[in-house]
């Protein structure tokens, strides 16, 4: 499936900004199966996106659960906890 | 004018107060708040603070709780205008504003909408120490602030 990945603040810093994706899930095709198989990408993919670390998912321009189950074609963006304001 | 606006300029408040309330005779009330950069923190001085965004997805997001904040307290209008870029100590960075009937739906108005922001909206913060630059932490107090309004908030708490 095509995806538009997008990494915001540190994850940005350590990732990249993100881009277009090419990605043939294994199973269910969802935020968090996402982000496991992005961490095998990369000594730094596997770090930034470790479990436990605080990190944010919005599908679509809109926050989602780690279980959002991704379309073909959706904008998907991981960042750290928001602090604006 | 847009009641959502993300900009690098500072804004001028009593205008956009002024502008906010218009020619209307109904409004019997304009609460707003104003967010400005602090020079330091409890740990560090603070010499500058960068704030990116998720443009986009910040629109989306703060007209989003501007329209819960209308359904939940009746507001007559409302305007966010958030800074984003380079900003100095002393300088505005965030002015929330509402215009309502009466002074307790803008004061609870102007409230929901800020503790929403907060742990809502796509904004990250840098600071800039005598130590070097560092991402600002979210804070679980601002979770707690939004469940008050009996809404879930799990920012800075439990990681994903």
């Amino acid at each position: 499936m095509k995806l538009t990945l997008k990494y915001f603040a540190s994850l940005r810093e350590t990732l990249g900004a993100g881009g277009a994706l090419e990605w043939t899930p294994e199973a269910e095709p969802t935020a968090a199966a996402l982000r496991a198989w992005l961490r095998t990408q990369s000594p730094a993919h596997a770090q930034a996106l470790a479990p436990g670390r605080a990190v944010r998912v919005a599908v679509d321009q809109s926050l989602a659960d780690e279980s959002a189950t991704l379309r073909d074609g959706a904008e998907v963006a991981f960042f750290p906890p928001v602090t604006g304001g | 004018m847009a009641r959502v606006r993300i900009q690098e300029a500072d804004f001028d408040v009593g205008a956009e107060l002024a502008a906010l309330q218009g020619e209307r005779t109904d409004v019997g009330a304009v609460a707003s708040f104003v967010g400005c950069v602090r020079g330091h923190t409890r740990e560090d001085d603070i010499s500058a603070l960068a704030l990116e965004h998720y443009p986009g997805m910040t629109e989306r997001a703060i007209e989003a709780m501007i329209a819960e904040a209308q359904a939940r307290f009746g507001l007559q209008g409302a305007l966010v205008i958030h800074r984003v870029g380079r900003l100095l100590p002393g300088e505005r960075i965030v002015l929330v504003a509402v215009a309502a009937p009466h002074r307790r739906a803008a004061f609870q108005g102007c409230e929901f909408l800020m503790d929403y922001l907060k742990t809502h909206a796509p904004f990250w913060k840098k600071e800039s120490t005598p130590h070097g630059e560092r991402w600002v932490d979210a804070r679980v107090a601002d979770d707690e602030a939004l469940r008050r309004w009996g809404l879930t908030s799990d920012n800075a708490g439990p990681p994903a």
